[in-house]
């Protein structure tokens, strides 16, 4: 059987006849000694491995220093008390392995897809062990690539996108550590030190804040012997405690900030919802009709479609372990900027006062449904997916429960939803652009 | 570590992908009595499949003055048919399941779904309708040619970058058609009438001009019995072979200024080079290929390894060739430079690199690298349906055989220290360099007052 079969085709096949049937993804789950979470599913078709190790060690943990947990996450592959920057970078390139590191508000992630082949593998695994557990944050590393992002900040300066979406995340999260931008800012990254980077490699890449995926050609029994190996040598440690929650807005924001661009790039949201909310499937749901399914939904109809005003129109929720963003995006020409918000904030407040049709919502159901297959086609895709749903605890059952739960939702719970979660009163818009007269 | 350049962005999609099958599952090719091909790549490990409608249509067929019409044709594709209504065809893909798009570049228009695989005669059928039986109405077309000017505004306009490569496109090919953007200049697009999309569509858009490539949970014979069905019916065309229009010999280095609002300086360069379809050395383009991995394929290539690292005059610098287009192209460079640093010294920097590459081999350990990156890359390439029906169309579309992509490994690892050093020797001479510079302009920018909400409306 391959690896789709065993997760979800008996599912999907039934799903479209009664809408509600399910099969059980055979996901393999254990602890390792050290208690990091591992998440394993057998994938034999082709000679390759992916693992993902995700910490809860990213931007929101910066504290006062924003930058430090993607600086620390950038250079774990700069060397370790056995290799320079140049042996670690010629080891991951000689064995054709694809090395990866990321850290966003919530996650930390180091990655590696390999080939299964043990002489490639082995000394594979045997380098990404060596930069989890022992990295050395050479100083001099540091100086470089403190110098590239300041670079890289200054060049977020030119995009009116970039710009928008900072101010935006600062005026929804106010105090909260999901406000600072992961990638820090200037005067932040000027004063990280090496201490800083080793301080928060200690005390975050720790084996009980640790979820791990691993997808690919390997028996479960391999499995645990690379986890063991990767993991085993990473201390207990602790799992860091939950931030403080999100705060709800109270009174409505609107920042405009000059930009010399054709467009005006807009964006008007609020805090969201989180990964395991009780309103996760209603408003998942309400905002695919609304401006999550591209150019069929209702804010790409009534901007694009009906009126031509932008080319890209969305809305999407991004959940996270507390409140993430609920955003409603566009760009258009300045001097269509105030009509793009008006139609934005028209078909939003429509769609709140009326909640979906009966009509729309079958068809996002259908959407839906018919393309759960689409989701977890790749081993990359189930390799995502499943460290995802471990690094947020969902239940073991959500991804093969996802397809129930979508069908379930009806639109009187989408409206109800809406209503109390949505609010347009107290959002926050951002308008980065030229002037429009 | 995080910034990215332009050529990344213009490369990825065609530079990327290029690879195939060793082992796996072999193509099947059909051709139907009018003139269409079909190309099935069966992957069983899902039950989706990709279908995707390729056209010999791009902006390297167009001629100046209608700049663009490829593109905002292949907009108004999913603007209705006699059978179906404008956005119709988007509501009954989403319905099933599907998620769908299309891509317009320089060689080719593609059209694709990708759904749950039971379902892909409606692909091929809602497809076969739009060949030929799409309405332009004329209110259609105004609104949708707003969109697109949005789109040309968001992806160049605004991106000082984008800019440079427009500008910089335009310098390097003087009588090659790929000297226009793909997306038009906006003065085209102003002028551009909906009777100028009829005829376009008119033209290319017929079954002995299109390629069918579907990868996925299918059963050959079946899909050839469902694009028989479906395609089958529909007429061959006369197609207009489009003329060489070779670029002229370049005679001599170019050198453009690009001066836009910007914070960062930011340097393209580009060389004359040969692609499999127009070589007449059939090694030079996987020479080229590899020469290009030695200088940016991975952290331990010659620009991360040596310009970023060590002499840290550059903050990001990348190296791009795209073996697999219709027509002669660039093998490019670009760069940001590190703070203290100017363009020039950025150059400088690239400019030795090369100098090193024509006088001495590669080293054994840096080929081996290169090699097992492309051999990894093969496989990797096979977890993506979607990439294995691309390889597939796009190859085909501009000329190639998708055997081609079967033995691009092969060919990869044929490739010699002395054929690297004899490419970089051949072709990065000062005599067919453009360079384009980024002169950053005053963002002046001021941030407003949080306004009042006076005049907000809910």
């Amino acid at each position: 059987m391959t690896l789709f079969n065993r997760i979800i085709r008996f599912g999907l096949g039934l799903a479209l006849i009664s809408g509600v049937a399910q099969a059980s993804p055979d996901i393999q789950h254990w602890t390792t000694n050290n208690g990091a979470k591992v998440y394993f599913v057998e994938a034999p078709e082709l000679p390759m491995v992916d693992i993902r190790i995700m910490f809860d060690a990213a931007g929101s943990r910066d504290t006062d220093k924003s930058g430090l947990a993607m600086m620390t996450n950038g250079l774990l592959n700069e060397g370790t008390d056995k290799l320079n920057t140049n042996e670690i970078a010629e080891q991951f390139d000689r064995l054709g392995a694809q090395f990866g590191a990321m850290a966003f508000r919530d996650m930390a992630i180091v990655s590696l897809r390999s080939l299964t082949q043990k002489d490639l593998l082995d000394p594979a695994v045997d380098t990404l062990t060596q930069i989890i557990t022992h990295p050395s944050f050479p100083q001099a590393s540091l100086d470089r690539e403190r110098k590239r992002l300041l670079i890289a900040l200054q060049g977020k300066k030119q995009s009116p996108g970039a710009l928008a979406s900072e101010a935006f995340f600062q005026a929804i999260y106010g105090d909260h550590p999901y406000a600072a931008e992961p990638t820090g800012t200037e005067e932040s990254i000027k004063s990280l030190t090496r201490d800083d980077l080793v301080k928060f490699h200690q005390q975050y890449y720790v084996a009980r804040n640790a979820t791990v995926a691993i997808v690919g050609a390997v028996s479960r029994q391999q499995a645990k012997t690379i986890i063991q190996s990767i993991m085993g040598e990473l201390p207990a440690g602790q799992a860091p405690t939950a931030l403080a929650e999100v705060k709800t807005l109270r009174t409505p924001q609107h920042i405009s900030q000059d930009f010399p661009s054709s467009q005006t790039h807009l964006l008007i949201g609020q805090p969201g919802m989180k990964r395991n909310d009780p309103d996760y499937f209603p408003l998942y749901l309400g905002n695919h009709i609304l401006g999550g399914s591209g150019l069929v939904s209702l804010l790409s109809s009534e901007v694009r479609e009906k009126r031509g005003l932008s080319y890209s129109t969305y809305s999407y929720f991004s959940p996270m372990r507390d409140k993430g963003p609920f955003i409603m995006g566009l760009q258009t020409r300045n001097d269509q900027a105030q009509q793009a918000r008006e139609v934005v904030m028209q078909t939003v407040q429509d769609f709140i006062d009326k909640g979906p049709t009966e009509e729309q919502l079958k068809a996002a159901k259908q959407n839906l449904t018919g393309g759960f297959a689409m989701r977890l086609d790749s081993n990359r895709k189930v390799t995502e997916y499943v460290a995802m749903t471990g690094f947020y605890d969902l239940p073991m059952d959500y991804i093969s429960t996802l397809l129930s739960n979508f069908e379930a939702v009806t639109a009187e719970q989408i409206k109800d939803a809406f209503a109390r979660r949505i609010t347009p009163e107290t959002m926050v818009t951002v308008m980065v652009g030229g002037k429009s007269e | 570590m995080i910034y990215k350049g332009m050529i990344a962005a213009a490369l990825a999609a065609s530079a990327l992908c290029f690879s195939s099958a060793q082992a796996a599952s072999p193509v099947h090719e059909f051709t139907l009595d009018n003139g269409m091909k079909i190309l099935i790549k069966e992957d069983h490990r899902a039950p989706v499949a990709t279908t995707m409608v390729w056209y010999k249509v791009g902006s390297s067929y167009e001629h100046e003055g209608i700049t663009g019409l490829s593109h905002v044709f292949e907009h108004m594709m999913f603007k209705g048919t006699e059978k179906y209504a404008p956005g119709e065809f988007s509501r009954i893909i989403a319905a099933n399941g599907g998620s769908q798009n299309a891509f317009t570049s320089r060689d080719y228009t593609a059209y694709y779904q990708s759904m749950e695989a039971s379902r892909i005669e409606l692909s091929i059928e809602m497809e076969a309708d739009r060949m030929r039986n799409v309405i332009i109405l004329d209110d259609e077309f105004a609104k949708e040619l707003e969109v697109v000017k949005e789109e040309r505004r968001m992806r160049t306009e605004d991106k000082p970058e984008s800019l440079v490569y427009e500008q910089f496109s335009a310098a390097a090919f003087m009588t090659s058609p790929y000297r226009n953007p793909v997306i038009g200049w906006m003065s085209d697009l102003d002028s551009m009438t909906a009777d100028d999309l009829r005829s376009w569509y008119k033209t290319w858009y017929a079954p002995n001009n299109a390629i069918l490539a579907i990868a996925g949970d299918v059963d050959p014979q079946q899909v050839y019995e469902l694009a028989n069905k479906h395609f089958g019916p529909i007429e061959t065309s006369a197609i207009p072979s489009p003329k060489p229009r070779r670029d002229i010999q370049q005679k001599g280095e170019r050198r453009i200024s690009v001066k836009a609002p910007a914070e960062l300086p930011y340097l393209l360069m580009g060389y004359k080079v040969p692609v499999i379809a127009t070589t007449t050395d059939s090694m030079e383009p996987y020479a080229l290929s590899v020469l290009s991995s030695i200088i940016d394929g991975g952290n331990s290539a010659r620009f991360a390894k040596h310009l970023i690292r060590e002499e840290q005059v550059v903050s990001s610098a990348s190296a791009g060739y795209n073996p697999t287009a219709r027509l002669n192209g660039l093998f490019m460079f670009d760069a940001n430079p590190a703070k203290g640093h100017t363009v020039e010294d950025a150059e400088q920097a690239i400019q030795r690199q090369i100098k090193l590459l024509q006088t001495e081999l590669v080293s054994d350990d840096e080929l081996a690298r290169v090699k097992a990156q492309v051999i990894a890359g093969d496989v990797y390439e096979k977890d993506s349906v979607f990439a294995q029906a691309m390889e597939l169309g796009r190859l085909t579309t501009v000329g190639l055989d998708w055997r081609i992509g079967d033995q691009y490994v092969e060919n990869i690892q044929k490739i010699t220290a002395e054929q690297i050093r004899e490419v970089a020797r051949k072709y990065l001479v000062s005599d067919t360099l453009t360079v384009a510079v980024l002169e950053p302009q005053p963002l002046d920018r001021k941030k407003a007052p949080l306004r009042p909400l006076s005049g907000m409306r809910h």
